[in-house]
């Protein structure tokens, strides 16, 4: 990981990388959702809605995992001050709050017909829109010690507590009664038939990639507006030198 | 009484709504990137 210090090395991996990662994602992810819109036969309960959770359920997965990813960048951050992590920590931020947001909204539509209700305050509804606020004031921390010229600590140590959140979303089906169902993928076992199953896992790793895509993004855009910042403060400096030191020759 | 709905509203605002959330998250992405590095550039040429 610390080969990747240098924002030089980093740049020219994220250079080839992130058009194979945004390729491979967008065909894996039109592909699932065209298998899941038109290949797959309606549920015996869900009926056609069944269709939502090839959009639904990624979107969910990268919401949680885009704040484990955060998080573990925070770590990385405070504990090697990796230099990169704080960047990575702030490129992953906004996709993650994206895809949590897309989870929210086409959770709340299969629910209308599924359930009988737009919205439901129960454990993992509840929990997931805890984790949409988190994203919220994360972004907010990092952006204002960005702009001020701050220290990423703060906001590296508010993504590592709001990581509780996590496990609370993962457990909050089976810790509390709730119209949502319990999980249907556990380790090596599922509850879904494999008709399903297989469209789904495809959409997870297609729009898995297309997350890693906007993440390089964002970090070369992140990585690019620091250089930019660094070289204006040292033409800022240099300009300043010359007449700092103009009075103190006079002087002598 | 049981209320019958017609799924594929449902499923076709599901996908309208993600997509183009993803579709503009990419395309704001890939601009920013793109108006940065042009800027690291001219800033170099300077």
């Amino acid at each position: 990981m610390h080969i990747y210090a240098n924002p030089k090395r980093f740049l020219s991996l994220a250079s080839w990388l992130m058009p194979l990662l945004f390729w491979s994602g967008l065909v894996l992810s039109l592909g699932a959702i065209a298998w899941g819109l038109f290949m797959v036969p309606p549920d015996r309960l869900m009926g056609e809605t069944v269709r939502i959770l090839f959009i639904h359920v990624p979107a969910a997965w990268l919401g949680m995992g885009g704040w484990a990813g955060l998080a573990i960048s925070s770590a990385a951050l405070l504990i090697w001050k990796h230099p990169l992590a704080g960047i990575a920590a702030r490129a992953i931020a906004v996709p993650g709050m994206v895809f949590c947001a897309i989870c929210l909204a086409t959770g709340s539509i299969w629910g209308r017909p599924t359930w009988g209700t737009w919205w439901e305050w129960d454990g993992r509804l509840t929990s997931m829109l805890v984790l949409l606020f988190l994203y919220g004031g994360y972004i907010a921390l990092s952006q204002a010690a960005a702009r001020e010229g701050g220290s990423m600590k703060i906001a590296a140590i508010f993504g590592m507590v709001g990581a509780i959140n996590v496990p609370i979303i993962n457990r909050s089906v089976v810790w509390w009664n709730s119209l949502h169902q319990p999980p249907s993928l556990t380790a090596g076992k599922s509850a879904i038939d494999p008709v399903f199953l297989w469209p789904l896992l495809v959409a997870v790793i297609g729009f898995s990639l297309l997350f890693g895509a906007i993440v390089l993004m964002r970090m070369r855009a992140l990585i690019a507006e620091q250089q930019v910042e660094a070289r204006l403060r040292r033409r800022a400096l240099d300009d300043e030198a010359p007449l700092s030191a103009a009075p103190a020759m006079e002087g002598a | 009484m049981r209320e019958s709905l017609d799924h594929w509203p449902f499923v076709i605002g599901s996908y309208a709504v993600g997509l183009i959330a993803l579709a503009l998250l990419i395309i704001w992405s890939y601009r920013a990137m793109r108006r940065a590095e042009k800027r690291r550039e001219e800033m170099k040429k300077r």
